[in-house]
């Protein structure tokens, strides 16, 4: 019992960064129908920047917040540059626009920086570990569930509460009647680009501090895993990427804790298995989703 | 011509809309005076849809102008043209259920300066009393009479000075068309400028101020609504027994 309630606590700390990414991947696809394989490189920007400020000796109190703001800022300037003008285009189009943007990415880290990782000094608390009663509790997943438990909560209320919120949803289900109720295609568009970026970019200096390095590639194994928690959650839906992310952490943990050694590098092979029986029996994933006329 | 230029409110002037290789507009004029209702009517695919979301911005038409209030509005966004008073009741309703009536007409009310949007929800709790004890009900639990209710009290959220209305009646059971009409008639009287596509073409052009009769792309006739209703000629080559 002690294992099994240790290994949830760890499984949560790791999916609560792949909850806050499947959000903003969930979020995207809502509004675009786009499914966004250019979102990790959000994780990489915020990477870089943290390598570049730590070498400086920036303390970690300027960096975190600059590294979210990259990340914020990075995920405007894609919708604007790359998205903008195929808007309207096939999923298809989109999709391969989100590709080219992942690879001209890692390119430009590779050329602009180096394709040998970029290391930087993780700070204590990141591997502080505390021990209550029989278990051994690592401080930074306790920050990570409870950064991420704030960001949903405050998810939630920004989309009942808030014109932008209400815009959100109403899009998610119709964009072009949105529209027909003087909802702004760009201004909701590029804001929800902005939000999922805050939320990668939450997820990403949570992810990073315990990294210690930055390499131009970094970005696409998180972002893989994102993408399938928002399917697994039913992708558009917003409480679903939730639940998708947590689940994919938590099972990722039990099964590295319940694999013989021999088979530990194969948690992601069974993970999948998993997940593949689970679309046999909801092919639409956990939980529901209205869906959504294409922008 | 004199008249175009300087009483319409709404001129639609030799609009073409394609999909694709298709042509579903061939040069359409239509013109709107305020004030006045006016029916489009005609069979399925004649583009009575396709002329007002063209009209509105959500196709962009390939020849011709659209001008609102003497504006060239061509190709504008909806989200502008809702704004500057031109607003759409989109065919199938298209509210949206996962949200509730509030925030429908919250969302609706976009437009208006926040000072007001409550002041206009309680205008239109007013005008439409089956919403107003639905208010927090998911609008995908309404009715079908209910839900286009909700449909035209968002559109008015924007206080429209030109209401397009698409299929208002499709689907509802005869007492909502009542309704429907009963509607019609009191936003006319409030001296609204409303232009209503519908399926039941005689009892629309027989209340309509002027009609337009479309058949597969291209305006085939236009008059006075009641002067059009009774044209047997109209109903049986083009629109069908309605």
């Amino acid at each position: 019992m002690t294992q099994f309630v240790q290994n949830l606590i760890d499984g949560l700390g790791n999916g609560s960064t792949y909850a806050l990414l499947a959000v903003g991947v969930s979020m995207l696809f809502g509004v675009m129908h786009l499914v966004n394989f250019a979102h990790g490189e959000l994780l990489t920007i915020s990477a870089y920047v943290i390598y570049g400020m730590r070498s400086n000796d920036i303390s970690w109190w300027a960096t975190i917040p600059v590294a979210i703001l990259s990340a914020v800022m990075l995920s405007m300037l894609i919708e604007f540059v790359a998205f903008r003008r195929v808007r309207t285009a096939s999923a298809f189009t989109l999709l391969l626009t989100s590709f080219a943007i992942e690879i001209l990415s890692h390119a430009a880290w590779r050329i602009g920086v180096s394709s040998t990782p970029r290391r930087y000094t993780a700070p204590d608390i990141a591997f502080k570990v505390v021990e209550v009663g029989p278990f051994n509790i690592e401080v930074w997943d306790v920050v990570s569930i409870g950064v991420a438990v704030a960001c949903f909560v405050g998810t939630a209320i920004m989309l009942r509460t808030t014109m932008f919120g209400l815009s959100i949803r109403a899009a998610s289900e119709d964009f072009d009647a949105a529209r027909l109720m003087g909802v702004k295609a760009n201004r909701v568009i590029s804001g929800a680009f902005a939000f999922a970026g805050l939320l990668a970019g939450i997820a990403a200096a949570l992810w990073l501090v315990r990294r210690g390095q930055a390499d131009p590639r970094m970005g696409a194994e998180p972002l893989l895993k994102a993408v399938i928690a928002a399917i697994i959650g039913g992708l558009g839906s917003l409480p679903g990427a939730v639940v998708g992310g947590l689940a994919l952490g938590v099972a990722e943990v039990y099964f590295r804790s319940w694999l013989p050694s021999d088979l530990q590098g194969l948690t992601d092979s069974f993970v999948f298995v998993l997940i593949a029986v689970l679309f046999v029996v909801r092919p639409q994933g956990l939980f529901d989703v209205q869906s959504a006329e294409r922008v | 011509m004199d008249q175009r230029q300087h009483g319409m409110i709404l001129e639609i002037d030799r609009l073409t809309t394609r999909y694709g290789a298709l042509t579903a507009l061939h040069a359409v004029s239509v013109h709107v005076a305020p004030g006045e209702l006016v029916a489009l009517v005609g069979p399925n695919g004649a583009g009575k849809t396709t002329l007002l979301s063209s009209t509105v911005g959500l196709l962009e038409p390939a020849e011709g102008t659209v001008r609102f209030e003497g504006r060239d509005i061509t190709g504008f966004d909806p989200a502008a043209n809702v704004a500057a008073g031109l607003a759409l009741v989109p065919e199938r309703r298209r509210i949206f259920k996962d949200l509730t009536v509030a925030e429908n007409l919250r969302l609706a009310g976009t437009t208006v300066a926040k000072s007001q949007r409550k002041q206009r929800m309680d205008e239109m709790a007013e005008l439409f009393p089956a919403l107003r004890t639905k208010w927090d009900l998911s609008a995908g639990f309404l009715s079908g009479g209910q839900a286009q209710q909700l449909a035209v009290a968002r559109a008015l959220m924007s206080s429209p000075k030109v209401l397009l209305l698409d299929e208002p009646c499709l689907g509802l059971a005869p007492t909502m068309v009542d309704v429907i009409f009963a509607l019609l008639d009191q936003l006319r009287s409030q001296g609204r400028t409303i232009v209503v596509v519908e399926q039941q073409a005689q009892r629309v052009l027989s209340i309509a101020d002027r009609g337009y009769v479309m058949r597969t792309g291209e305006i085939v006739a236009e008059g006075s609504g009641p002067e059009l209703a009774g044209r047997s000629d109209l109903f049986d080559t083009y629109i069908g027994g309605s």
